[in-house]
């Protein structure tokens, strides 16, 4: 482990300020992008900071899942590529990008951001079926958040290709937008020490104790994952949350 | 009938509209974004640095390493699968052939330089634009490089001999289609990328390549711009926030 | 007579002819085609006389014998360690070079150094395989224990130096903070941390505006300003 860094990081909290001369509750700024690809049904580059990725929708007719006969498809991935990154390899996604796929996914999900009902064109035969890319431009720290927004933004931004029933037209998008029920904000606040604070640098991502991703949607909280090995007393918990709701309004305002 | 009228208005020795930019990923060593019509390359250059596995290394020189993959919402028609396919791994290996003649490696023993290039968005050419985007991001590097190297794609559409086909074009029914990516070291005039698919006759073929090193040429003004415009500012600064 | 096709200090990108003639001479970053020269690299031209040059404005650090640098150690081995100098190759420090202290076979190494730790070291060897090897006997040289470390660019680690080392004397004197500027562009300071922020946005600023002249006029206006502000509220 880093102790040089991590002390230097802990010395510059205890003043109240990052190492950019952020205060711990701010984000650096934050540029979200519509429609930034052509042959993606809907798209989105997200900023934060230096952090850059971009998400795409596809659209496809396929069967639905036999559990749900009456709902569209969702499908999230995640590739971290190793031009954004000097640590990323190419190969089959790791954890870590199996992580940020997941995390949005049940982001989405468990929100109902999509209302599945509406992407059903014959039960139990033929569904829409969403799936979303995000892929990783340049990496430097909290891409967890930056993923979780360009993926609601792109699904903002997608239309539906023509479809006579037995072909996808994609040459030619409809005006018809997705059936999108609630926009969920994904913040993750992290820990070190004594201090919470959100939207880590690499470096901050590098040494911190634990970070925990709240997804929430009109002021529920619809999905949760705890990162790093340190674990939380209910105390910080209650904290960690109570920062991310803070914090959502700042984000909802980019996905307006 | 036959093509004798660009779909797009195009001469027949006109690429389409080009965009070039350097220094586009701030975590590279260097990296660049080539744009040609509606096809976008991003390329990001690591390195030179360890190689491993060791026996992957060459004691004689540095091993450049080159990965082409379309991201998944890239493509017009259904999303491609992420992990890369047989026609990625080819490309990979011809834009490594067509990058090697330039690069001096022989400074960097049993190291690699590794080259990944990405495609946000396809519409033909797009191995040239990766290849143009790649040429750039090395030089952003700041390797010690004989030349750049500019790729674009002739061909054959029916009777008209023409540079940097577009999808249309390449799908093109009324007639023989030929496809012809080529890469050109521009002060040689040599080419060190040549592949083909379709029918086309010698004398064609021939006429195709002088359009071809002649629009090679144009590129290579545009990624020489392209690299002056970033350093121009003195804020030329890569590999940065990494520990 | 021979002639110059680009003017002093401009940018030059690979394959681009810089001069013409027999009579000029290429050094770094230049060969030689027929009577042509061309640049073989990305740089800023220079010539000087009869020499014509490129100075580079990117790439990675290249290891020179008596450099002094900053390192991290990425891994401890049987008989030294493997330290990550930003350069294309990592370096080796061996445990006679590493103190002047007597250790034995088979001892703990960590008790030395240990991983991620950062240390200020000396270039002793770069060989033909490009093997470097490292010394921490002399002065100056030591582990770092606290404080923060920041990456620059290599090329514009001379400007961030600045002649006899006056351009990082005088942030260190402004900020109060102690500065180590290594030649492979790793950078520690350690001071307040309103102090730090003001050196680390200082090296930054050099870093961005080091091809306009009046750089020295305009950094120390810019310290005084900032120290001036955190001593003001």
């Amino acid at each position: 482990m880093n102790e040089l860094l991590k002390s230097n990081i802990l010395k510059w909290l205890k003043t109240g300020k990052r190492y950019d001369g952020r205060g711990l509750e701010d984000f650096r700024p934050i540029v979200v992008e519509r429609g930034v690809t052509k042959n993606a049904e809907g798209s989105a580059r997200v900023r934060i900071g230096d952090t850059e990725v971009i998400a795409g929708v596809k659209l496809s007719v396929e069967k639905p899942y036999p559990d749900t006969p009456k709902n569209g498809n969702l499908m999230v991935g995640a590739e971290l590529l190793p031009l954004s990154n000097p640590e990323f390899e190419a190969g089959p996604p790791n954890e870590e990008a199996i992580e940020v796929a997941r995390v949005v996914d049940r982001g989405l999900r468990e929100s109902n951001a999509l209302d599945t009902k509406k992407l059903c064109l014959e039960e139990g035969e033929k569904v829409w079926s969403v799936s979303i890319d995000i892929c990783t431009i340049n990496v430097d720290g909290n891409l967890l958040d930056a993923s979780a927004l360009a993926a609601v933004a792109a699904i903002q931004d997608a239309r539906f290709p023509g479809y006579d029933g037995k072909t996808v037209d994609y040459k030619h998008l409809t005006e018809k937008r997705l059936p999108m029920a609630r926009t969920p904000i994904s913040i993750t606040v992290n820990k070190l020490g004594e201090f919470i604070f959100v939207d880590p640098s690499t470096d901050e991502e590098m040494i911190v104790d634990a970070r925990l991703t709240v997804a929430m949607t009109e002021g529920k909280i619809c999905a949760l994952q705890k990162g790093g090995s340190t674990p939380l007393t209910i105390d910080e918990i209650g904290r960690m949350i109570d920062l991310a709701k803070a914090k959502a309004g700042e984000l909802s305002v980019k996905l307006k | 009938m036959s093509y004798d009228k660009r779909v797009d208005g195009r001469r027949p020795d006109e690429t389409r509209p080009i965009v070039a930019k350097a220094g586009i990923i701030k975590r590279a060593d260097g990296s660049a974004m080539f744009q040609m019509g509606n096809t976008v390359a991003y390329a990001a250059v690591y390195g030179p640095r360890d190689l491993f596995p060791r026996f992957m290394q060459n004691p004689q020189r540095g091993v450049l390493r080159c990965r082409y993959n379309m991201m998944p919402f890239s493509g017009a028609g259904e999303r491609v699968k992420p992990g890369g396919s047989r026609r990625s791994k080819e490309i990979s290996m011809v834009t490594e052939k067509a990058l090697l003649p330039v690069l001096n490696l022989e400074d960097f023993p049993n190291a690699v330089v590794d080259v990944f290039i990405e495609l946000p968005q396809t519409d033909a050419g797009t191995r040239c634009a990766g290849i143009c985007a790649a040429s750039i991001a090395l030089a952003d590097a700041g390797l010690s490089m004989r030349d750049m190297v500019a790729a674009v794609s002739v061909g054959k559409v029916d009777n008209m001999v023409a540079v940097d086909l577009n999808y249309a074009e390449e799908s093109y029914e009324g007639g023989d289609v030929a496809d012809i990516p080529v890469a050109f070291i521009p002060r040689t005039g040599q080419v060190s990328l040549l592949q083909m698919d379709g029918l086309i006759d010698a004398e064609s073929l021939k006429r195709a390549l002088e359009l071809g090193k002649k629009a090679c040429s144009e590129i290579y003004e545009i990624q020489k711009k392209a690299l002056k415009e970033k350093f121009a500012s003195g804020a030329g600064v890569n590999g940065n926030g990494e520990r | 007579m021979g002639e110059l096709l680009v003017s002093d200090k401009s940018i030059v990108v690979p394959g681009e002819e810089v001069a013409v003639g027999m009579d000029f001479l290429p050094t770094e970053g230049v060969y030689r085609d027929g009577d042509k020269l061309v640049a073989s690299r990305l740089g800023l031209f220079s010539v000087d006389g009869r020499l014509v040059k490129l100075i580079p404005l990117s790439g990675k650090y290249l290891p020179k014998k008596g450099d002094v640098i900053i390192g991290k150690v990425v891994d401890v081995l049987i008989s030294g360690w493997r330290v990550d100098i930003n350069s294309a190759y990592t370096a080796m420090l061996s445990m006679k070079d590493a103190t002047s202290e007597f250790i034995a076979r088979g001892a703990d190494l960590t008790r030395y150094f240990t991983f991620g730790d950062y240390i200020v070291t000396n270039i002793v060897n770069v060989t033909s395989q490009n093997l470097v090897d490292l010394t921490m006997k002399g002065p100056g040289l030591k582990k770092l224990s606290e404080g923060m470390i920041i990456k620059v660019a290599p090329n514009k680690v001379p400007r961030i130096i600045g002649k006899q080392g006056s351009m990082v004397s005088m942030i260190k004197d402004a900020t109060g903070c102690r500065v180590t500027v290594g030649q492979n562009g790793i950078v520690w300071l350690q001071g307040e941390p309103s102090q730090e922020f003001v050196a680390v946005s200082a090296i930054r600023k050099i870093e961005q505006e080091s091809h306009i002249s009046g750089l020295t006029d305009r950094i120390k206006a810019f310290l005084d300003e900032e120290v001036g502000k955190i001593k003001g509220g």
